[in-house]
Parts: structure tokens; C-alpha cells; sequence
């Protein structure tokens, strides 16, 4: 079959994956149109990898419907995958081969001639501020710049939708702000943006729309901002005390804000007006450690709808 | 449903030659040592065995059936060196390129599926074994090691008979976690084979329980073939049945190794 909508990139319903008796993908349903930045927001162990590769088709469905490109993975595996770029969530480069015959290599995966890759190589390694390093070996390279290597290379057949398996994970600050920045501009130049994360940070830059998964299933869905508005406050009050177990302050201070989460190292209290809310603590003669008041943010949602932290 | 992602369809050539280019790209940052190499292995068994233990052989016995010593072994031992060539070609890169450096995945993240990886892999392993086989024929001919210009005929014998042990040893190598096992292929299988496939003397002069081992491995087809083609009076309705044989090996061996390549590399 095929989908009518040429927009529609992604369909999944009920999509289903398991290992045996494990079920690491739970009857999920998710649409992705082209030109969208959509991610997929969990801790590890949610079933975002395994969903993202049986998009990337190198993972059979279980159960349920998926349709890439309006395509089966199934009986078009091909097809579909000559349209897609991969980012795996663990570099799959050739670290004794140079940066550019990285790129070479696997431009020949898709057929194209070979100066068509040496073209695009040149303008690959330019994007990915690589041009430098284009003869030296991969292993010695930091893991920022795999990573950027990593993009290129997906890019290398120009694919209409790029998906990232948790593309900044173990980068350090720096790195992941010049990653986040050359997939803003891939994202600008119209390519449909796949990705996976536990940062909320990373999911509010870079998606227009995402879905909080937890054990295998999607427990909400939306834009950022429109997440946090529906399960969140506008502001959060974190208080430290010093004491080993929060929960007692937690009991002492019941009923300011809308809601109180005790965690095991702080109190976030839930508020449209953190500061009026701090006032109160102080009141009541509250003596935090440090108070801190600050906006809501992803990581606040995915702590409503799980009672977990999203990074342990 | 059925639990594909099309990664097995048939070979295209431009997928499977895509495989073997990546493979020859890697090759050509190492080829240095490993042409050395190839120089050396012959040098050492025809100086040690073929010319140190031949005159002995040839003093004592006149040769082994009425042939010296050197021309007798010789042909052996080029089927061997194709079998340890295949053994290290087929062991470490493919349990690597599946555990370590993931390199096949990078691949079937691509148009590129499972029968393109494994075909593209086995022609680069057979390019291998071609080398290092045309490069012992030249060294062991300025040796006076063959009696005969069909020796040239050895070359696809031997290519034949190293792909019979690189073909199921990629099925194998598939399935292991660790290298452990490579340990136990080449002391309980290499090891002995190469001992008792009729290289070194007849299988004749093995206890009878033993024999049945030696004709079932490829490894003394390969010996029987080569050296009766080597020693210029070759039996061809022999040779075409040892032939046959090693094709029905790599044949069984790739149906293996497609399977477990599936198995390990589509789930």
C-alpha cells in the first residue's frame, strides 16, 4: 500500500518490537511530515533505538503498521534506505582509514559514481569544518569531530530524512553547541530531522514536535512549549536543604505551589511565581540551603508523567 | 508478518563491488607488510622442509613414492599456506567488523544488504588467497620445487581450497562473542590438518580410523589435487572429484554463512 500524502515521511501505528520475551517497543503510533524536526524524548532503555532502527530499516517490525516514504520496510528496504541518512548512536567509522575515505566508501554503498562522492566530499567536509583534518586517520580525532564526520557521511547520498540516534551524547558542552548548530542549518535547508535524546535541552533546540517515551510506550506528545504549558508550571522553585531525607521539608511545606516533587537531593516546587513561593517557604521557616528558581523545562514534564529523572 | 528489512535481496554489483572497494581501501594502508610477508611464508617452508628435510627424505628413501622430497611437499603445503591465508582473513575481520568497529552495520544502514556484504567480503578474501598463492608458485618454481607447467592449474585448485575453509569459517566467526574460539579452530582443527592431510606423507601411512578425517576436510582435496597436477601426470577424473567437492563445501559453507550473518546482523 501506499500513503496518498508524499508529505507524510513516517506513519507508524501499533508499532511493535520484541526480544524474545522483552517488549522494547509497545504498540506506538507517530506521524512525521516532511520538513519537521521531530524527536523522540526518554531515558535509556525507552525503546527510542529500537523504533529508530526499524525506521532506518535494518530492524524488522514485530508488529504493527510502519510506512517510510509511504514504503514497507519490509518488501522496500532498499529503497527507503537510499532516501535515509543514519546516525547511529555508536560511530560506525572506519578508524584506520582517513576522514575522506570514510566518506568515499560510503558513497559507494549508494551507487554514486565516484566523482560524484569526491564532489560532495569536498563540500561534506566543509560543512562538517573538517576540511583540514580530510587526510588524517579517524582514530585520533576527538568526538566531536567523529560525530561531524558521522553527519557528513549520513549526508554523503542526500537524503530527504536524516535520523540521529542520540547525536551529542558524551560530548562535551562545546562540541554539542557546533553540533546542534550544523543540524539547525540542515534543518533550515529543508531536511527532515529524525532524532532521539534524554536531554531536554537538546529536544527543546532542535524539535518542533516531539514524544515522551517511557517503557517502550509514548506517554505524551507535542511541541516543547506546549508540553510544558500541559504538564508543567511556568516557573520551578528547587530547594536544598541540609538534611539527608527531603521529604520531611517536603510535608512542611504542603500546599505552596501546585505541586511539590521530592527528589532525594532537592524539592522542586511547581509555581506560576517562584519568588512569591520562596517568600512563603521563608515564612514558614523554611531555611533551604539554596533556593533556586528558574523556568519549567522538559526534563519537569518528564518528571510528572514518570516520577523519574530523565539522565540517573 | 514477515521479519525482513529487505536486506536479503539478491547481490547488485554495485553494492557488492562497494563492499569489496571499502575492503581494498583498507588493504592498500597495510599491503606493505602483508606482501612481506606473503614472500617470507613460502621462503621459510622450502628451506626448512622442502630442501633441509628433503635431503634428508631423498638419502634415505629416494623420495616419497619415487618423487623427491621437495616436489612431493611442496604442493602440500602451497593448499595449506591458501588455508591458513583464509583462517586469518576470515576470523578477526569478520568477528571485528560485526563487534568492534561495526563495519557492516555502517553497511546495511545503506541500499547495501546482507548478500552484498558477504559476497563483497568473500571476493576480497579471495583475492587475498590469489596472491599469496600466485606469489608461493613463482617463489616455489625458482626452487625447482614443480615438475610441471600444469602447476599453473594450482592456482584455482588452491583458491578453491582456501575458500573452502574461509567460507564456513565466516559462518562461524559470526557467532562468536569472543575470540576465544579462534583459539580452539586453530589448535583442534588448523593444527591437526595440517599434520594429517597428506602434506607431509601419505595419508596411506595414517592408522585406518584416521584417514575418513583427512577425506572429509578440504584441506587434503586440496593437497591431492595440487600435487597431482603439480608432479606433471595429473589424473583429471581425480582432480574433477576433488574439485567438486570443495565447491560443494563453499556452496554448504555460504549457505551458513548467510544464515548466521542474518541472524547476527538483522534483528
Amino acid at each position: 500500500m501506499t500513503d496518498p500524502d508524499p508529505d507524510l515521511l513516517l506513519h507508524a501505528t501499533g508499532l511493535t518490537k520484541t526480544f524474545g520475551s522483552f517488549t522494547a517497543v509497545d504498540g506506538i503510533d507517530f506521524a512525521v511530515e516532511r520538513g519537521e524536526s521531530f524527536g523522540f524524548l526518554g531515558p535509556n532503555g525507552a525503546g527510542k533505538s529500537s523504533t529508530m532502527k526499524m525506521v532506518g530499516c535494518v530492524s524488522p517490525v514485530t508488529g504493527g503498521q510502519l510506512r517510510v516514504f509511504g514504503q514497507d520496510p519490509a518488501t522496500h528496504g532498499p529503497q527507503i534506505r537510499a532516501r535515509l541518512g543514519v546516525v547511529p548512536q555508536k560511530d560506525t567509522l572506519d578508524e584506520e582509514l582517513s576522514v575522506e575515505e570514510n566518506l568515499w566508501i560510503y558513497g559507494r554503498y549508494f551507487g554514486l559514481s565516484q566523482s560524484e562522492v569526491r564532489a560532495r566530499t569536498t563540500e561534506l567536509l566543509d560543512f562538517a569544518q573538517l576540511t583540514d583534518r580530510a587526510k588524517s586517520t579517524v582514530e585520533p580525532l576527538s568526538g566531536g569531530m567523529k560525530r561531524r564526520l558521522t553527519i557528513a557521511r549520513s549526508l554523503i547520498s542526500r537524503p530527504e530524512i536524516l535520523l540521529l540516534d542520540e547525536p551529542t551524547t558524551g560530548l562535551d558542552p562545546q562540541a554539542r553547541h557546533v553540533l546542534w548548530d550544523r543540524l539547525f542549518r540542515l534543518k533550515r535547508s529543508g531536511v527532515t530531522l529524525v532524532l532521539t535524546t534524554h536531554y531536554m535541552d537538546e529536544a527543546e533546540q532542535l524539535c518542533d514536535r516531539l514524544v515522551v517515551m517511557d517503557h517502550g510506550k509514548i506517554v505524551a506528545q507535542g511541541s516543547p512549549r506546549s508540553l510544558i504549558t500541559q504538564y508543567s508550571t511556568r516557573e520551578v522553585l528547587e530547594l536544598r536543604f541540609d538534611t539527608d531525607d527531603h521529604a520531611q521539608h517536603g510535608e512542611a511545606i504542603a500546599g505552596i505551589g501546585e505541586r511539590i516533587e521530592v527528589l532525594p537531593d532537592r524539592l522542586l516546587v511547581y509555581t506560576e511565581d517562584g519568588d512569591a513561593a520562596a517568600a512563603e517557604v521563608h515564612l514558614r521557616g523554611g531555611r533551604p540551603m539554596s533556593a533556586l528558581v528558574r523556568r519549567s523545562t522538559l526534563e519537569d514534564v518528564f518528571l510528572h508523567l514518570t516520577g523519574r529523572t530523565l539522565v540517573d | 508478518m514477515s521479519a525482513s528489512v529487505g536486506t536479503a535481496h539478491p547481490p547488485t554489483p554495485a553494492a557488492w563491488r562497494a563492499v569489496f572497494g571499502s575492503w581494498v581501501t583498507a588493504y592498500k594502508r597495510t599491503w606493505r607488510g602483508s606482501i612481506f610477508g606473503r614472500f617470507l611464508s613460502p621462503l621459510m617452508f622450502l628451506l626448512s622442509l622442502g630442501l633441509g628435510l628433503g635431503s634428508l627424505v631423498d638419502k634415505s628413501t629416494g623420495g616419497v613414492d619415487g618423487v623427491p622430497y621437495l616436489q612431493f611437499v611442496v604442493p602440500g603445503i602451497l593448499a595449506a599456506q591458501s588455508m591458513w591465508v583464509a583462517m586469518g582473513e576470515s576470523t578477526y575481520p569478520v568477528m571485528g567488523a560485526i563487534r568492534w568497529n561495526a563495519k557492516y552495520h555502517a553497511m546495511l544502514a545503506t541500499p547495501v544488504g546482507i548478500d552484498d556484504v558477504l559476497l563483497g567480503h568473500l571476493i576480497y578474501v579471495a583475492m587475498q588467497i590469489t596472491g599469496a598463492t600466485a606469489i608461493f608458485i613463482g617463489v616455489a618454481a625458482m626452487f625447482g620445487s614443480f615438475g610441471s607447467w600444469w602447476v599453473l592449474l594450482c592456482l584455482p585448485i588452491t583458491v578453491l581450497t582456501g575458500m573452502a575453509f574461509a567460507v564456513p569459517i565466516f559462518a562461524f566467526s559470526a557467532k562468536q562473542e569472543t575470540d576465544s574460539g579462534f583459539n580452539i579452530l586453530f589448535r583442534f582443527i588448523m593444527t591437526p590438518l595440517f599434520l594429517f592431510s597428506g602434506i607431509f606423507f601419505p595419508v596411506s601411512q595414517l592408522p585406518v580410523f584416521m584417514r575418513p578425517i583427512a577425506w572429509v576436510m578440504p584441506l587434503w582435496h586440496g593437497v591431492q589435487a595440487n600435487r597431482s597436477l603439480a608432479l606433471g601426470s595429473p589424473d583429471f577424473a581425480a582432480i574433477a572429484g576433488h574439485t567438486a567437492y570443495l565447491l560443494v563445501v563453499i556452496a554448504v559453507g555460504g549457505w551458513l554463512a548467510r544464515r548466521a550473518f542474518t541472524r547476527r546482523l538483522v534483528v
